[in-house]
């Protein structure tokens, strides 16, 4: 079912991609001097694909991710994405000012969408994301889930190739999460919007993507792949799903007990 | 093809199922709010300050009643202080007195707000006048505004424009520091998710950084308000003339010099009063309503 790739074999030439990030290293300075948290990342994804960035605490995946969402700049490498990617944080990141359906049209409104198709095109957001009824609703009336398919509606509202999301139902029930995870592939499946996901859950990067890239901590590398060929639709108790994810466990543990060892 | 008919059934059969499924969540989920009923707002909002201000009436009445307060010109009798408002009322003074503070008091409010919106959002946002200027600003606030109305008078003369000098001096710094307050205490993911969003520059000012503020930016307003008033008041109190019109503080001040106590305890009065109403009438549910919409309104 699932073929793991050696590191460097997943480096096609195509410059067909919705991202590319080429030998990106990321320093911060610190109290102990210059750290640096992101070393030599190379990682493409290309146009619909569904890839998941796995780690352990301190590899590096949001600053990764903050980097190819342009919210800032890498110290040495280069990060090249068509246009300006879409972002989804762990808040819902709503404003709670603005009802449901005025903040999927601010971003319409930002990137030009004229005055007169906002409200039709944010209201098809809405009905994409399962919410008809919630267009006048306040932040503060919906519940966490529909705080975050609210949220997935104002990121595809940018109309982005590219989807960034940074461990989106790390704060969701276990029930809500999984509701999502059917919600999130039905619509990528629908918007073929490409999709880079970090998260530390094991099962939720395999139960999603078709390619998931472990990084190493401290600093952050690319530690292996796996392409997941799990047909589409999963579960999260799937047998395949379990099985990868047991052998992607290990992985990971095998990279944090290394950090135990000096 | 009968296989893809099965899967196609299948994917529209899971469709339905997610569907249903999720609607069961965001019923579970979904937060129920309510408006308080008219009953609960009039006794836990409306009857406590009706009664202490009936209290406050009671003890009065006793003072003067029980002849533990001799003196009518030291403590008038409520009814005499009523006697001057009815008079006041009928001889068509009252609301000319009333008038001529509260339309002082909110042009030069309007003022102090056009003039402390920007200024504010300047040293909020921009280093160099932050540094330079913000803690002159903050001083600024704690300086009474009365100590103004000497050096206003000197420079700009019995005129009406010394007094918006002085409703400027005290209530500029205030609403300018209530916006700083504002925008500092915006939540940094609200001005990333925005940055993402394409809100950068003048455009994050607008649809960003200035509604996230607004909840600060109203409490300076609250108080910028305060501080007109009183401002105003001690401007009106200072410096009489018969061409600035009587005031409420004119009025205050005439009912001093004439040993009236009467008058002076109804220019009190009706300073306390319209202070309150314009916060009641303007800021209060303003203040409410912003709350409210964001969900911040906890019920007490």
């Amino acid at each position: 079912m699932a073929t793991a790739l050696a590191k460097a074999a997943d480096t096609g030439t195509s410059a067909d991609h919705a991202a590319r990030i080429e030998h990106v290293s990321k320093s911060f300075s610190g109290p102990a001097g210059q750290q640096l948290v992101l070393d030599d990342i190379t990682l493409d994804v290309a146009p619909g694909e569904f890839v998941t960035l796995l780690g352990a605490s301190g590899c590096g995946k949001s600053t990764l991710l903050n980097l190819v969402a342009g919210l800032d700049a890498p110290s040495t490498g280069s990060i090249t994405t068509n246009g300006r990617p879409a972002l989804m944080f762990q808040e819902h990141a709503l404003f709670p000012w603005l009802t449901a359906g005025k903040n999927i049209e601010l971003a319409l409104k930002l990137r030009g969408v004229p005055k007169a198709d906002r409200r039709g095109r944010a209201e098809e957001l809405l009905r994409l994301v399962r919410l008809e009824g919630a267009y006048g609703k306040r932040v503060h009336e919906l519940s966490g889930g529909m705080r975050q398919r609210v949220a997935l509606a104002r990121a595809l509202a940018q109309d982005s190739e590219l989807l960034l999301m940074d461990e989106p139902f790390a704060a969701l029930d276990a029930i809500t999460r999984d509701v999502l995870h059917d919600e999130l592939t039905r619509i990528w499946r629908e918007t073929n919007v490409s999709v880079l996901f970090v998260t530390h859950n094991v099962r939720e990067a395999v139960r999603l993507a078709e390619r998931v890239v472990l990084l190493s901590s401290r600093p952050g590398r690319v530690a292996r792949e796996w392409r997941v060929d799990i047909p589409q639709p999963r579960r999260i108790e799937d047998t395949a799903v379990a099985e990868l994810s047991v052998e992607i466990t290990e992985e990971l543990r095998g990279e944090i007990r290394r950090h135990g060892q000096h | 093809m009968a296989s893809t008919e099965t899967k196609a059934d299948a994917a529209v059969k899971e469709t339905g199922d997610l569907a249903g499924l999720e609607a069961g969540l965001d019923a579970l989920d979904s937060v129920q709010t309510a408006r308080t009923p008219f009953r609960q707002t009039l006794t836990q909002k409306i009857l406590p300050p009706l009664v202490s201000i009936a209290l406050v009436l009671v003890v009065w009445q006793a003072l003067v009643s029980f002849k533990i307060v001799t003196d009518p010109s030291k403590l008038p009798p409520p009814d005499q202080v009523w006697g001057a408002l009815s008079e006041a009322w009928l001889e068509g003074r009252l609301l000319e007195y009333v008038w001529t503070s509260v339309s002082r008091g909110l042009f030069g409010f309007l003022l102090a707000l056009a003039i402390g919106t920007p200024l504010g959002l300047l040293v909020a946002r921009v280093r160099f006048v932050r540094a330079a200027i913000g803690p002159l600003l903050s001083g600024l606030q704690s300086l009474p505004s009365v100590a103004w109305v000497p050096p206003a008078v000197i420079w700009l003369g019995l005129e009406p424009r010394m007094m918006y000098a002085v409703i400027l001096l005290g209530a500029v710094p205030s609403i300018a520091n209530g916006l700083v307050s504002g925008v500092d205490q915006v939540p940094p993911l609200f001005l990333r998710a925005g940055r993402t969003l394409g809100a950068t520059g003048l455009r994050g000012t607008w649809h960003i950084v200035m509604p996230a503020a607004l909840p600060g930016y109203l409490a300076g307003l609250k108080q910028g308000w305060a501080f007109s008033w009183r401002s105003l008041m001690a401007a009106e109190i200072i410096a009489t003339h018969p061409d600035l019109g009587v005031g409420l503080g004119q009025l205050l001040e005439n009912g001093r010099t004439n040993s009236d106590m009467a008058t002076v305890f109804l220019a009190i009065l009706l300073i306390l009063i319209v202070g309150i109403a314009i916060d009641l009438l303007i800021f209060s549910p303003l203040e409410r309503w912003v709350l409210r919409s964001r969900g911040l309104l906890v019920k007490s």
